[in-house]
């Protein structure tokens, strides 16, 4: 390695092609972005809470302010933190660790991946500050609102968010390639399509969805930019352009993006879980074959979220179907994973905590989502804080709960420490408890007909119930608590790079390749390349002594 | 793309080069699907005869000839790969894919001519769908058109020096194929439908 320290610090860790720097580096991105889409949902709940009232750290949210703080709450959230974070950081990170290889098929590609999406996070900020402000009309972008100046009122904030919005897309299909075709063409000798741990499947599964669906909104996005900037009339009505169209366009690809951002989720959980119960996975196969179904169910579901922009009604059925087959797979995912848990020993580290946590939550998520995925129900609901909610309670473990276990489990392989236990569990209560109060609020809100998209009831009087101004306070200060907890995080994860613990290479005493290689792995990562002899979960394996059998071990 | 180290070939047995350049081939089918969807759904709630009357007719005769220069460049590239006797010189597969590029160099240089036309006769983006997916679908096929001479050129001079693998090769002429198969689709229909 004399040759790796005497690189400068740009070559080594600003224009790396190591798959782990790289992985680092949108892992590190996505959570500094977590930050700005934390204080961008702090500051509208605080006028939701306190309408008018000027937010401490921000000042008086005016109705653009408003709009520009959801959009981008929303975008951010699942484009520059779900997205980043789940797939392209740790996927980067552990997929060669864990299929037992040096690094990606393409690392100058994986380069450029992340610099157009260090780009994409540039555009974004700067969107927010152009004049005009930043763009107001919602993660969806429906037109005409979005399609001209005259109704959005952001000529500059508009084109740069979907700019922005373009980058990221670019970032992550060459992620994609490199993901697919490194575990097709770079596993360790012996890891057989059966041998390859869940959560590397599951980026393989979502980059394969993503780059499926991905097309379709590029060539829509191309067409909502030249509506803004060139003045062509694809999506005006008035010009014989289609709104809906859009629609169309953006949920087929927006729908399967969920299902993107979900499996890589359920794979992390699949991990933890088997090492904190020392127990096979129940059902490898299944688990995989059903991922799969999920993947291509979520190709056709996608108008289940048009129920009333005036679609067909026989179309709305049929939507209603495929959108109720599809918690099927889901639920079947979710059965073997409370199957692997049954019987097992169980230990309650934090990230075991948060793989628990996950399965509880995502459950409340996909359950309130049978509601909305049938039209009867949807058109009831529609657009109001059930909405919000139910969403909520599927993203939010999915990208943060999730996020947490995997970083809280990886932590030792990544930097060769150990976090704080303690903290990590202040942490942990501290997050899921407010979490709770934060969404089960916004469901009765939503149930009692509150709209997503008011901003202030003094221009809706006639709808403002005083009831329910309650709730939304109560959401507000459950929204901060939770948001002072993960001062907790931050210092933990901060004190325990320097100061942790030191981890030795295999700390959880886990199967996967990546515990093989040192902590923090060299460039490299193996001193010796590995060979596979076994699945990935021989947890307590009758008639041996240990409870694990790692993969790499010769019978 | 010449791999750092040595990468077998995995289950699949593709070379690496060709698997990721067929997975974004992928994603590009799947783009132009989305833009050929755009265009049928907007044309066929069109009320009225489409063409929009008063609207300038499409180039279909040069344009008839124009395809077959398209696809007279992805045979010969296919054959300057392809030799089943095995006599091929590399100057000889470099000449014969530099024909291929020059090719569709025409091909853009005769589509873009037709363009300035049209946008004389009053055929312009901002003139109504017709003309904004006119320029939408064609001009994207063009982009990847000079994308895909810019890469053939830069595979002839990689050629000459060895600098290219043969699967890097391949990938390249895969993008090529690539252009030249999709263009047919688009030129039914765009111009004929």
């Amino acid at each position: 390695m004399a040759h790796a320290q005497q690189q400068s610090f740009w070559s080594r860790y600003v224009f790396s092609t190591d798959h782990k720097i790289i992985g680092l580096q949108y892992l590190f991105t996505g959570m500094f972005m977590g930050l700005v889409g934390s204080f961008l949902a702090y500051v509208f709940r605080m006028q939701l809470a306190f309408p008018g009232e000027p937010v401490p750290l921000f000042g008086v949210v005016t109705p653009l302010h408003y709009n520009a703080l959801v959009t981008n709450h929303g975008a951010i959230m699942i484009f520059w933190v779900a997205m980043p974070i789940l797939i392209a950081g740790l996927g980067n990170y552990l997929i060669p660790l864990m299929i037992g290889c040096d690094d990606m098929v393409f690392p100058r590609l994986n380069r450029l991946s992340y610099q157009i999406f260090f780009l994409s996070t540039v555009v974004i900020l700067v969107s927010l500050f152009v004049p005009g402000g930043g763009f107001g009309g919602a993660w969806t972008a429906y037109p005409p609102l979005s399609a001209s100046a005259q109704y959005n009122h952001t000529p500059w904030g508009a084109p740069l968010w979907l700019i922005a919005v373009a980058l990221e897309f670019v970032a992550f299909l060459l992620g994609g390639i490199n993901f697919v075709t490194t575990v097709m063409n770079a596993r360790a000798p012996g890891m057989g399509p059966m041998q390859i741990p869940i959560f590397v499947w599951m980026v393989v599964i979502a980059s394969i969805v993503f780059m499926a669906s991905v097309g379709p909104l590029v060539a829509g996005a191309i067409m909502l930019l030249f509506d803004q900037l060139l003045g062509t009339h694809f999506y005006d009505p008035k010009a014989g352009g289609d709104p809906i169209l859009w629609q169309h366009l953006f949920w087929f690809f927006g729908h399967p993006e969920v299902y993107v951002v979900l499996l890589p989720a359920l794979g992390i959980v699949a991990e933890v879980i088997t090492v904190f119960s020392r127990k096979k996975l129940f059902a490898y196969k299944t688990i995989l074959y059903t991922a799969f179904a999920t993947g291509i169910i979520s190709f056709f579901v996608w108008a289940h979220h048009q129920f009333v922009a005036g679609i067909d009604p026989r179309m709305a059925h049929l939507f209603t179907i495929t959108t109720l087959i599809i918690s099927v797979p889901i639920a079947e995912m979710t059965f073997a994973f409370i199957a692997t848990l049954y019987g097992g020993s169980i230990e309650l580290r934090t990230p075991m905590l948060w793989a628990l946590a996950f399965i509880a939550e995502f459950l409340v998520g996909g359950v309130t989502g049978i509601f909305l995925g049938a039209n009867a129900t949807d058109i009831y609901l529609h657009d109001s804080y059930f909405v919000v909610a139910h969403f909520h309670y599927t993203f939010f473990p999915i990208a943060i709960i999730a996020g947490f276990a995997a970083l809280t489990y990886w932590f030792p392989k990544m930097f060769g420490r150990h976090m704080n236990e303690t903290l990590g569990k202040i942490h942990f209560w501290g997050t899921i408890i407010p979490f709770n109060f934060i969404f089960l609020p916004l469901f009765v809100l939503g149930a009692a007909g509150e709209h997503r998209r008011i901003y202030s009831y003094e221009h809706f009087s006639q709808l403002f119930t005083p009831g329910l101004q309650n709730l939304r306070v109560l959401a507000t200060v459950a929204l901060v608590v939770m948001l002072l907890f993960q001062f907790v995080f931050l210092y933990n994860f901060i004190r325990s790079l320097f100061a942790g613990e030191k981890a030795e290479e295999n700390p959880w005493k886990a199967n996967t390749l990546e515990w093989l290689a040192p902590s923090p792995p060299p460039h490299g990562n193996f001193a010796e390349m590995p060979t596979v002899y076994r699945g990935p979960y021989e947890y307590s394996v009758p008639g041996r002594p240990l409870d694990y059998w790692p993969q790499h071990l010769p019978n | 793309m010449v791999a750092s180290t040595d990468r077998q070939r995995g289950s699949l047995g593709i070379p690496s080069a060709v698997l990721g350049m067929v997975l974004f081939l992928a994603t590009e089918v799947m783009f132009f699907a989305g833009l050929v969807s755009a265009f049928l759904v907007v044309k066929a709630r069109w009320i009225g005869a489409w063409p929009p009357p008063g609207q300038p007719r499409l180039p279909v005769e040069v344009t008839a000839v124009n395809t077959v220069v398209l696809l007279a460049s992805g045979v010969i590239l296919w054959l300057a790969a392809h030799d089943r006797a095995g006599q091929q010189t590399l100057a000889a597969v470099r000449r014969r894919s530099l024909i291929a590029a020059l090719l569709g160099a025409t091909f853009v240089t005769v589509q873009g001519f037709e363009w300035t036309r049209l946008l004389a006769y009053g055929l312009t983006m901002r003139s109504g769908p017709y003309g904004s997916f006119f320029y939408l679908i064609v001009g994207t096929h063009a982009a990847h058109a000079v994308a895909a001479v810019v890469a053939l050129l830069w595979a002839v001079a990689r050629l000459g020096s060895q600098k290219i693998s043969a699967d890097g090769f391949r990938a390249v002429r895969l993008f090529w194929y690539f252009v030249v198969g999709v263009w047919p689709i688009l030129y039914v229909l765009v111009y004929l439908m």
